[in-house]
């Protein structure tokens, strides 16, 4: 029965998240280009390339643990790579420097929230995560509390994150590719969809991991080319660079400092709360802390994806001047030159300044690249949220841990496959919607449930499970709230008039995690059940396990 | 974990000093990271005009951007730091406590 009323909750939430978000505004087609042959033969190159890695991965993935994990035997350099080839969407890449052409400076503050969450992850739950868990974060919030609350809660706030990011991915896939390769929207989706259902199904998180590492190679690769380029045109000095994108923006020196992106000095702070902390409650980030083998490979992983994360933000600063020079001159990029609308919309400054730099040729790795970036970001999503669905319902909720490892990967591979399924029917849905806040509004409710149930149950002894049960939904109810009657969502999306927004923030993370926060304290010093004790006892063991990691799931089972 | 075990590792006086070093130096390093970013951040909301003046007399770079720049190479630092320090002394440490109660 309340297992029923569990499952009652996270329906009613998926769905009403999902019909509120699928009422939105027409963004008009996009139009479809020519086939791009150079494109479609790297990709299928990188295609083909990857399926033999998932083979090759298959035949490696035999326990739950390999699927999970990939054996925990990962290290910190190699998951350095995969985080950043887990975090650098499309979205960053095509939209940050898409920002960068379009209003300069706001560009670098969006990045630089973007990158400052991983020390906080460093310094505050990456090696606690390795040492208290074993597949899902969920296994740490729940390591003293009540198993079936605290799962269920954390596998809802992964779902809704998994699911608000798949969303935001695959319309960016499905538009891209239609743009770059001359495919068919629907078949584009579909292609991705099935794709990472392949390699995650078959290949688990071993190939998943290989995808990762791959792409970021490769979009590091190219990226570093594109930069070096416009670089190269500018006689390798900066103040020619400013000098000249300035003359040609039609913003002019505007472009060198902050613009409209924040306004007031609480949505500035309450922005950057929303970016630092969602990172450290995005449940595919989190899982990937279970693939090495101990704290100090976790901690180097961080290090390591820190350092590729920065460099390639800095690379996108100079992609978007550089598109400013190359791209913005050129009525070749343009649908209406003379109203400024760039061929494909405003994400595809960095594709056309591939075009500009190196090509045919590299325009067509540029988009081969695109492409498996969203590849590699959708596939850890869907491990994310299979293993939410898997591990924590299946296995602990439903099943209470009475269940063996060769069903527990039965479940996770139809979860995988349920999941694809549903990720391009909703991709094929919202099609002509505006999702890019579905982005941020993932950032806000891992910030807001996530992040603070996660947080406490490392370092506050007083936790309790009713606390951090009603406490995690109350952030994630919040967050999902104050996004939709905000400004972004009821006027922008929705239509309604200007000004009309009952909460007239854009970036509500300030309140939703302070809603969190509070309700898990409240929750949690009001408790005085026999569960209440019983979670308190248990701090003192998990902490030592925590600090020390004695008795923490080596690297190999066997 | 067994209950012998549990007070064998907290009464051990090196987990004591592991525990003290690494919330102190974790919770230093969150706080220059914090008070770095969102100082950026309060100079976005409140001096954006600061952000604007250029590094140099007649220079088209202003300050906002190598600021900008610090804020990312600073990130990239403290991770680096803390990474240098866990994986020597607190390391260390742990694998004191360990072979002493294991």
């Amino acid at each position: 029965m309340r297992n029923l009323t569990l499952f009652g909750i996270i329906t009613t939430l998926l769905l009403s998240a999902s019909v509120v978000i699928g009422a939105g505004v027409d963004l008009g087609q996009v139009q479809k280009q020519e086939l791009n042959m150079s494109a479609i033969l790297m990709f299928l190159l990188f295609v083909s390339g990857t399926l033999g890695i998932t083979y090759w991965a298959a035949q490696r993935t035999k326990t739950a643990k390999d699927f999970y994990t990939a054996g925990g035997g990962i290290t910190g350099f190699q998951n350095g790579l995969a985080i950043a080839g887990d975090y650098m969407s499309a979205a960053s890449f095509l939209g940050i420097s898409g920002l960068v052409y379009g209003s300069g400076y706001d560009g670098l503050i969006f990045s630089i929230g973007w990158l400052v969450g991983w020390p906080v992850i460093l310094f505050m739950v990456a090696e606690q995560l390795r040492n208290l868990g074993k597949y899902t974060f969920a296994d740490v919030a729940s390591y003293r509390l009540g198993q079936t609350p605290i799962r269920s809660m954390a596998a809802c706030g992964s779902l809704v994150t998994v699911l608000l990011y798949l969303i935001a991915q695959m319309v960016g896939a499905g538009q891209l590719i239609q743009l770059l390769f001359g495919l068919e929207y629907w078949m584009a989706v579909v292609l991705v969809g099935v794709l990472m259902i392949l390699y995650v199904t078959f290949g688990g998180m071993l190939a998943t991991t290989w995808v990762q590492i791959i792409k970021a190679i490769l979009l590091l690769t190219g990226a570093t080319f594109m930069a070096i380029m416009v670089l190269k045109e500018v006689g390798f000095s900066f103040e020619a660079l400013f000098t000249k994108a300035v003359a040609i923006h039609k913003k002019h020196d505007a472009i060198m400092g902050p613009g409209g992106l924040v306004t007031d000095p609480l949505s500035a702070i309450s922005l950057g709360l929303g970016l630092m902390f969602g990172t450290a409650g995005l449940p595919h980030i989190l899982m990937r802390f279970f693939t090495v083998s101990d704290a100090k490979e976790a901690r180097k992983s961080v290090f390591y994806a820190t350092g590729f994360i920065g460099y390639f933000y800095i690379l996108t600063f100079i992609i978007g001047f550089g598109a400013i020079l190359l791209v913005s001159t050129n009525p070749t990029y343009f649908s209406d030159f003379v109203a400024g609308k760039l061929k494909g919309g405003g994400n595809m400054p960095a594709i056309h300044l591939a075009h500009a730099v190196g090509g045919d040729i590299f325009l067509g790795f540029i988009s081969a690249v695109a492409f498996a970036t969203i590849l590699a970001v959708v596939s850890g999503l869907t491990l994310a949220g299979a293993s939410a669905v898997s591990h924590d319902l299946y296995a602990n909720v439903f099943r209470r841990g009475r269940v063996d490892e060769a069903q527990e990967m039965r479940v996770s591979k139809m979860a995988t496959i349920a999941l694809g399924i549903l990720a391009i029917i909703l991709g094929i849905q919202f099609e002509k919607q505006n999702v890019a806040f579905m982005v941020y509004l993932a950032f806000t409710v891992a910030a807001s449930a996530n992040f603070p149930v996660l947080l406490l149950s490392i370092y506050w002894s007083k936790l309790t499970t009713r606390g951090a049960f009603i406490g995690g939904f109350v952030g994630l109810i919040t967050a999902l709230t104050l996004v939709i009657i905000g400004p972004t969502v009821w006027e922008d999306t929705l239509g309604f008039a200007k000004g009309s927004a009952p909460f007239q923030y854009k970036f509500p993370a300030i309140f939703s995690m302070a809603a969190g926060f509070i309700s898990i304290w409240f929750f949690s010093i009001t408790d005085s059940s026999a569960r209440a004790k019983e979670d308190i006892a248990g701090f003192e063991a998990q902490d030592i396990r925590c600090q020390t990691g004695i008795g923490a799931d080596g690297a190999v089972d066997h | 974990m067994q209950p012998d075990m549990v007070s064998k590792v907290k009464n051990h006086p090196k987990y004591r000093e592991l525990l003290a070093k690494r919330t102190i130096f974790s919770w230093i390093l969150t706080i220059i990271m914090c008070s770095i970013y969102y100082g950026f951040i309060l100079l976005v909301a409140f001096n954006k005009e600061f952000l604007k003046t250029p590094i140099a007399d007649g220079s088209i770079i202003t300050i906002g951007i190598p600021l900008g720049v610090v804020v990312i190479l600073s990130a990239f630092l403290l991770t680096g730091i803390y990474t240098w320090r866990a994986n020597g002394t607190f390391d260390d440490l742990t694998r004191e406590i360990k072979k002493d109660v294991q």
